[in-house]
């Protein structure tokens, strides 16, 4: 079976990111005034050969603990999808 | 006494440690490749600064799988001489050799300029020829220099800084922090004191005509312990 994991990763609660920070603020630029956070993070699309569901789940968040996510400052969440022919 | 310099893909301050390393201090010098499974028999391994693999995914993330760092690993495991400079520091953090993360740096910009660093422990084998509490000035050149540590761990770490950014008079202040790292730290030691990582560049500031030869003092601290180890 093949799958697709969807990954995201983002830091942790009160991890200060500027990169969400400086976005903000060029919200605000544009006028978006209503903006009062930004976050930013990462998208990572897994495409995955996998006996079933469970298992492509386990690799994957043998992945996203392994490399994908750095645990001292960020967290992670995924979904997964089979793709069919 | 032989010093390492691991070559990453990406790492472009490697040159700058060789000449310091090989023709300022006239240290025997080699250069080891990432893809190097041995540290060809080195009493020192150097992780210099640059852009390892580009710094995709995370500054340091990817280099800690090349092949050389399973030897960097043992051989910090069993005492041996680290240096991580700049992305060399990133690289050991995400190698889990030495605590914390990087995060970018509070301004979101690149910082490349001179700084002041306070030096809080001189019983290390790279800061013995450093007074304690000396103030010295050492170039930064970086965009995830923030160095981040979890609560759970603040403790420990602490025990472990040997430079931290300082005003000219050695004043700890947020104002004199470049990049927002925790507890202004620019340097840690590992706890059993053999592996240091330093955001800024010792040997950017090697040689009077850079500005300062304080950072020579780095590696000169090195080539002194080993001497002295020698003869006890």
């Amino acid at each position: 079976m093949k799958y697709r994991g969807k990954v995201i990763v983002t830091l942790k609660p009160g991890v200060f990111d500027p990169q969400g920070v400086t976005i903000r603020n060029a919200l605000h630029t544009l006028s978006f005034r209503e903006v009062e956070e930004v976050k930013a993070g990462k998208y990572l699309e897994i495409i995955l050969e996998s006996e079933n569901r469970s298992q492509a789940e386990k690799r994957i968040q043998e992945m996203c603990d392994q490399l994908l996510s750095n645990p001292v400052i960020e967290s992670y969440s995924y979904q997964l999808e089979e793709i069919k022919n | 006494m032989k010093f390492g310099i691991v070559v990453f893909p990406g790492s472009d301050c490697g040159y700058d440690c060789h000449h310091v390393l090989s023709q300022v201090l006239e240290a025997e010098t080699v250069f080891i490749w990432h893809g190097d499974k041995n540290l060809k028999n080195c009493d020192c391994v150097v992780l210099p600064g640059g852009f390892s693999y580009g710094d995709y995914l995370r500054a340091g993330a990817l280099a800690r799988f090349s092949p050389v760092m399973e030897a960097v690993k043992e051989f910090a495991e069993n005492g041996g001489l680290v240096i991580g400079i700049c992305n060399g520091f990133q690289v050991l953090t995400e190698a889990g050799i030495l605590p914390g993360a990087f995060l970018p740096n509070r301004g979101g910009r690149f910082i490349c300029r001179h700084v002041y660093l306070r030096v809080e422990n001189n019983q290390t084998p790279f800061t013995l020829l450093f007074a304690p509490g000396e103030v010295i000035k050492i170039p930064i050149a970086h965009q995830q220099g923030n160095f981040f540590i979890d609560s759970p761990h603040q403790e420990e770490v602490k025990k472990h800084i040997v430079f931290r950014y300082c005003g000219p008079q050695g004043e700890i202040d947020s104002r004199y922090n470049p990049n927002g790292s925790w507890e202004n730290v620019a340097g840690i030691v590992s706890r059993e004191g053999n592996i240091l990582g330093i955001m800024p560049h010792p040997e950017r500031a090697a040689e009077e005509i850079l500005g300062s030869e304080d950072g020579r003092r780095v590696f000169l601290s090195v080539i002194k312990w080993w001497e002295d180890k020698k003869w006890k």
